[in-house]
C-alpha cells in the first residue's frame, strides 16, 4: 500500500497518449454505461462457420485498411477483435485490457464512429426494467 | 442514434442481452469483492478510472484538490441469466471521496446491497445515506463475520434507522448461497418499489 502512491504516478500519461490526448470521444453519446455492451459484427457472420478463420480474427484486408488509417493503435484492433468473439461490456474491456475506463470509451467511441462496432444501450436512468425481466432475473439467481 | 439493434441477412443471431447492473457497497473490507465473487461466474475483474483535472465533474472536487490525477479501482463480476439477460455487479470504491465515480456507477443500477459489519456499523452509514437520497433500491446484508457478535437484524435494523421496506439480512459473504439470496433480495425488493412509486427518482 506504501508504494502504491508512487507506482500508481507511472502510467496515468500514457494511457491518454493512445488516445491522442483526448479524454472524451467525439462519438455522440460518448458517456458509455460501463455494462454497455460492445458488439463487433464479424464480416463472415452471415456465411455458416467452418472453421475456416478463428472467431474475432481480422480480415488481412480489414486490418491493412485500418493500419493505414493512423489515427489507429493496436489497443482499437484489441478490442475489435475481441468483440468479435462474443460481445463485452464497457467494464470487461477495459479489465481485459488493462487501461482505464475512460480510455476504453474513447477507443470505443472511435470505433463506432468508423463504424466497426456497436454499442447496446442500458436500460435508461431512472428506469427500470420490465417486472417480467426482474421476475426472470430472480428465478435465474435462484437456480445458481 | 445509431445504437440500434441490426439484423444480419437470414441468420438467427441471438438478440442483444440486455444487461443490468447491481452496486455492492460498504465500507473499506466490509466483504465487497468476496460477495461479488461468491456468485460471479467469472474471478472478479478490476477495472480503473483514472480521475483528473479533465475528466472530473466541477461539482465534486471535495477531497482530490491537492492531486491532479488519482486512481480508482472498481472490482466487478458478471452473472448470466440467460443468453438474453446479464447481470452485472460492481463493487464500489470504498473511499468516500469518489461519490461522483459512485453517480455513474449508480446511474441505471437495479438496486445495491450495502454490505455492512457489526463492528463498524458506523461504516455504512454514507452507502445507506446515498441510496436513501438517490431512492435506489436497497438491501442492508450483515456480513456475519466469524470473530463478530451476531445480533438478530432487527437490531442491526434499529442501529441503522432503516426505514421499514428496506430488507436487512444476515450473510456470509464468502457463501453463494448466502450471497445470492442477498441479491435476490435486493430484485424483489427493487420490484416492490417499483410498484409503489413508479418513477419519480
Amino acid at each position: 500500500m506504501t508504494n502504491r502512491w508512487f507506482d500508481d504516478a507511472g502510467p496515468v500519461v500514457r494511457p491518454y497518449a493512445m488516445t491522442r490526448g483526448r479524454t472524451r470521444s467525439s462519438a455522440k453519446d460518448a458517456q458509455l454505461d460501463l455494462i454497455a455492451l460492445v458488439i463487433a459484427d464479424s464480416p463472415d457472420a452471415a456465411e455458416p462457420d467452418d472453421g475456416s478463420a478463428a472467431a474475432g480474427d481480422l480480415l488481412p484486408e480489414e486490418e491493412d485498411k485500418l493500419l493505414a488509417d493512423h489515427s489507429f493503435v493496436p489497443e482499437h484492433f484489441d478490442i475489435l477483435a475481441l468483440c468479435r468473439r462474443s460481445p463485452l461490456s464497457v467494464a470487461e474491456l477495459a479489465a481485459e485490457l488493462d487501461l482505464p475506463v475512460g480510455v476504453v470509451r474513447v477507443l470505443i467511441g472511435d470505433l463506432v464512429e468508423a463504424g466497426l462496432v456497436r454499442v447496446t444501450r442500458p436500460v435508461p436512468p431512472a428506469e427500470l426494467p420490465d417486472e417480467s425481466i426482474l421476475r426472470e432475473v430472480i428465478n435465474g439467481l435462484r437456480a445458481l | 442514434m445509431g445504437f440500434g439493434r441490426s439484423e444480419r441477412g437470414g441468420r438467427t443471431a441471438p438478440a442483444e442481452p440486455v444487461t443490468l447492473k447491481i452496486l455492492v457497497a460498504g465500507g473499506f473490507g466490509v466483504g465487497k469483492t468476496t460477495l461479488v465473487g461468491a456468485v460471479s461466474e467469472i474471478k472478479p475483474l478490476r477495472t480503473e478510472e483514472l480521475l483528473t483535472e479533465a475528466s472530473r465533474p466541477v461539482d465534486s472536487t471535495r477531497g482530490v484538490e491537492a492531486k491532479a490525477t488519482t486512481t480508482v479501482a472498481m472490482d466487478f463480476g458478471r452473472i448470466t441469466i440467460n443468453e438474453a439477460l446479464v447481470l452485472y455487479l460492481f463493487g464500489t470504491p470504498g473511499q468516500d471521496r469518489f461519490w461522483f465515480l459512485w453517480d455513474e456507477l449508480a446511474t441505471g443500477a437495479l438496486g445495491a446491497v450495502v454490505l455492512a459489519d457489526t463492528r463498524r456499523l458506523e461504516n455504512s452509514f454514507a452507502a445507506i445515506d446515498y441510496f436513501e437520497r438517490r431512492s435506489i433500491p436497497f438491501t442492508v446484508a450483515v456480513n456475519c463475520f466469524d470473530d463478530a457478535e451476531r445480533y438478530p437484524a432487527e437490531t442491526v435494523r434499529e442501529a441503522l434507522d432503516l426505514d421499514g421496506a428496506v430488507p436487512v439480512l444476515l450473510c456470509d459473504a464468502r457463501q453463494r448461497e448466502s450471497a445470492r439470496d442477498v441479491l435476490i433480495s435486493v430484485v424483489e425488493h427493487a420490484m416492490r418499489s417499483a410498484a409503489r412509486a413508479p418513477a419519480d427518482m
